[in-house]
């Protein structure tokens, strides 16, 4: 991009920013159409009825029951379509499709740290596959954070303490701005990365190629022998074998069923394993624990 | 009705009252109160203005070369914290409500004279302890106070600037009070509801947020306090708390925050539009009852500052549908204003100059809010700088234009004077481009993605920002000049008479500047509001 060029919009790259430029667009005339009535309808009445002497005495005129209904109805229906617009595209952008790849961000004070199942990790960059929906899980090891990618359309607020998840389609190769749009102290406008779009053929290339060390599930398997999680849960334990259960629970429910398990419903002598692991750990253990579930949600 | 107008000779203007310190600092006239009000949030709106210059100019270049870090993320919050709290939530209500209400609805004064002085020294104390703060190093958190960044990661003196707000806040709830107790139990006799003034039933439904939000405000500020001082687990997860609990409570009092200050401009530019277009106002009841509205509307769209936090699907799209509601009686005050100028007999002086540029920032304003309710569109400019702009054309374009139009507006009642009206013109419109050539760029660079509170950016967004600082220094000089030429024509002015702009309303009827006690014979009320038609306005001089 050079400093000739005037922009108004961010590039499109993912199956989310076209209907979101839409319905921007619709709006942008809504707003041109409505401010000019406005200001016709003002100019045309402040020029013909300007005073024109001193002593002049208009007719009194109380208002029009006709006008205010017509007035009241008609922004009511256009603001009740907008709405359905809107949140259309929300509960879209809310529902990852069941096949969507996840990739896991740990954020914190000021970088964004990505893990991807296959055992990759990176800093401030995501590299992902074109045209593959991809599901990131989120959350942060201090404040709030918020994970924007201007060219995909999409936001959302990284909190402590919860996974929070966003997801999206690239739909364009490139690289797109990476920014923490939730103010997080002092270099927060230095929270910036970027994310990379590739050919899935040169996705496959860095996965093999990038720092990589194991899986987060084989990770994860050694973190469940080392917390002794198969005392109770493996054979003859006194709790549930997890593989036994029926379809495979969502990361926010094993987040809570590890740090809270009262509040998450376990029954019996379950301790809680808050503050005994980092954020990565816990993906790592919750990427394992889901492998022993088959691949239905629950 | 000129009868209540007659000055009695010996009997002091307001004003001339007293001349001593004492006399100002222990007055319980709730004219003078209003000055106090005027002086000090006068002070607050350069301080805050001085910041957002320093603001600008940081952003003038793509690196934060110009302040550090940690002194950029303190100016935009001091900015925010003074500019909201110590600016534009006491701006109207506090100096032209004060002065204004009893006047108009011929009363000698508040109900509670003394509750208004203390009110002023409340407002003070805080605003003693938010300066204490900003010059012992200052806060970082933001005007909104996040946690857990403000409850626990944040290094600077949260404690001492929220003890400020805290303290600010007990100033609004009083003022409130004095009002709704005033406008029930004051009221001229054949004074009616609906024949008030629409700037008393604006300021009404402003006493009403006051009222019931400050205190969840209040709340939401003690709980800060105890996580931070005491470690008392609220709102940071690692302690058992909730983050998210803090921006619920935060915005149900910050969202109507915002109505306390659209309203009572609102107010003002239906009084102006009247008399300077020598009209009764179309369509009364629709304009009083849409204030209500949008007062009671206010408090349940708070919801909309978090579509993208991890609120639940179902409470953003409920939040988003009320959200919609609230433009409906904003549209349909604009609609009426339009539909006062038909027919009238209209005239461009300042204040009218200042509420067609209400109007018109007010419009822009309010339409990009509906871009913010729109779920899927907010997940995009959230947070953005399409954000910063909707939110100023709200406050500045909408209630600081507001504002200034009422100053000059009733300036010939407060000061007696008339203000040198070339000037006013020029100011006038200086403040509507240097508005427009600062803000409007920011919808822009909001849309293509710049973040809000951010130092250094990167380096295609530069062409936006420079036209944005540009036009702040616009702006600035817009500002500066009602405030030499005001206080020029205090002394140099022009004496005003009672109604020099012809206007309907009984605090045209006293003299200008108005005797302590308002009016020498009380008034009785005997026609509707902004009755131009009934006969030639009589006092004109």
């Amino acid at each position: 991009m050079t400093a000739v060029t005037f922009p108004l919009f961010p590039d499109q790259a993912s199956s989310n920013a076209g209907s979101v430029d839409a319905i921007y667009g619709l709006m942008v005339l809504l707003t041109v159409f409505f401010s000019v009535a406005i200001f016709l309808a003002i100019a045309f009445f402040a020029i013909k009825y300007h005073r024109k002497s001193e002593d002049e005495v208009p007719p009194e005129i109380h208002g029009s029951l006709a006008l205010e209904i017509t007035w009241s109805v008609i922004p009511l229906a256009i603001v009740a379509v907008i709405f359905i617009l809107g949140a259309k595209i929300y509960i879209a952008a809310s529902r990852p499709p069941a096949d969507a790849a996840t990739v896991y961000v740990v954020a914190r004070q000021w970088m964004w740290k990505v893990q991807h199942p296959e055992g990759n990790s990176e800093i401030n960059e995501l590299h992902l596959p074109i045209d593959r929906p991809v599901k990131l899980v989120m959350t942060s090891e201090d404040v709030i954070h918020d994970f924007f990618v201007p060219a995909f359309r999409m936001k959302k607020d990284v909190l402590p303490g919860r996974y929070t998840q966003e997801w999206f389609t690239p739909t364009r190769l490139g690289r797109y701005h990476l920014f923490c749009s939730q103010y997080c102290g002092t270099n927060h406008s230095r929270m910036i990365g970027w994310v990379e779009v590739m050919e899935p053929s040169d996705f496959e290339r860095w996965l093999k190629g990038s720092a990589r060390t194991e899986s987060m599930a084989a990770v994860g398997e050694r973190l469940f022998a080392r917390f002794h999680c198969g005392s109770c849960h493996g054979d003859g334990g006194s709790a549930p074998r997890l593989a036994g259960l029926s379809g495979r629970p969502d990361e926010a429910h094993l987040r809570e069923a590890i740090l809270h398990p009262a509040r998450a419903g376990a029954k019996g002598a379950m301790p809680t394993y808050q503050g005994q692991m980092s954020e990565t750990e816990l993906l790592q253990l919750i990427a394992y624990v889901r492998t022993l579930f088959p691949e239905v949600p629950r | 009705m000129s009868t209540f107008s007659a000055a009695i000779p010996g009997k002091p203007d307001y004003l001339s009252d007293g001349y001593g310190l004492k006399s100002w600092l222990l007055t319980r006239d709730h004219k003078r109160i209003a000055l106090l009000y005027l002086a000090s949030i006068t002070l607050f709106f350069f301080l805050g203005g001085v910041f957002a210059l320093l603001i600008r100019l940081e952003l003038l270049t793509p690196a934060g070369d110009l302040v550090s870090s940690e002194t950029y993320n303190k100016l935009f919050t001091m900015h925010g914290l003074i500019m909201v709290f110590f600016f534009l939530i006491p701006s109207i209500p506090a100096v032209l409500g004060n002065f204004l209400i009893p006047l108009m609805i011929g009363a000698r004064d508040l109900a509670f004279p003394r509750l208004n002085l203390l009110s002023w020294y409340i407002y003070v104390v805080g605003g003693i302890f938010t300066l204490t703060a900003a010059i012992a190093g200052g806060v970082d958190t933001g005007w909104t106070f996040y946690t857990p960044y403000s409850s626990t990661y944040s290094n600077s003196h949260v404690v001492l600037t929220a003890l400020g707000v805290f303290i600010t806040g007990f100033s609004s709830i009083l003022t409130g009070l004095n009002f709704v107790v005033t406008i029930h139990k004051m009221r001229a006799p054949g004074l009616t509801w609906f024949r008030l003034p629409l700037f008393v039933w604006a300021h009404y439904a402003t006493s009403l947020i006051m009222i019931l939000g400050t205190p969840v405000l209040a709340i939401s500020i003690v709980l800060v306090f105890l996580e931070r001082v005491f470690r008392i687990g609220v709102f940071d997860p690692r302690i058992g708390g909730d983050p998210l609990l803090f921006q619920h409570l935060f915005w149900f009092y910050s969202h109507p925050a915002v109505y306390i200050m659209i309203l009572p401009s609102m107010g003002v530019v239906s009084e102006i539009i009247t008399c300077f277009s020598r009209k009764r106002i179309f369509g009364y009841n629709f304009v009083a009852f849409s204030s209500v509205a949008i007062a009671v509307l206010g408090f349940l769209v708070w919801g909309h500052h978090m579509f993208v936090s991890g609120q639940s699907v179902a409470a953003s799209v409920i939040f988003s549908a009320l959200s919609f509601l609230v433009a409906i009686p904003s549209a349909i005050k604009v609609f009426n204003w339009t539909a006062t100028l038909y027919r009238g007999s209209i005239s461009f002086q300042t204040p009218m100059l200042y509420a067609f540029g209400f109007i018109g920032l007010f419009t822009m304003g309010g339409m990009t809010g509906l871009f913010l309710a729109t779920l899927g569109l907010d997940i995009h400019v959230h947070d953005t700088y399409f954000i910063i702009a909707h939110f100023h054309y709200i406050m500045v374009g909408g209630a600081v234009m507001g504002y200034l139009g009422g100053i000059h507006f009733w300036w010939p009642k407060i000061s007696g004077r008339l203000y040198p009206e070339w000037w006013g013109r020029v100011a006038a419109v200086l403040v509507f481009i240097g508005f427009n050539l600062t803000f409007f760029p920011q919808f822009i660079l909001g849309y293509l993605g710049m973040p809000r509170r951010y130092h250094a950016y990167p380096e295609e967004f530069q062409v936006l920002n420079v036209m944005s600082t540009a036009g702040a220094s616009i702006l600035g000089v817009g500002y500066l000049l009602p405030l030499v030429y005001l206080t020029w024509s205090m002394r140099y002015g022009p004496r005003a008479g009672p109604n020099p702009f012809g206007a309907k309303g009984l605090e045209w009827e006293t003299s200008s500047p108005p005797p302590t006690e308002n009016f020498v014979v009380m008034p009785v009320v005997d026609e509707e509001a902004y009755a131009y038609a009934v006969k030639k306005s009589p006092s004109h001089v």
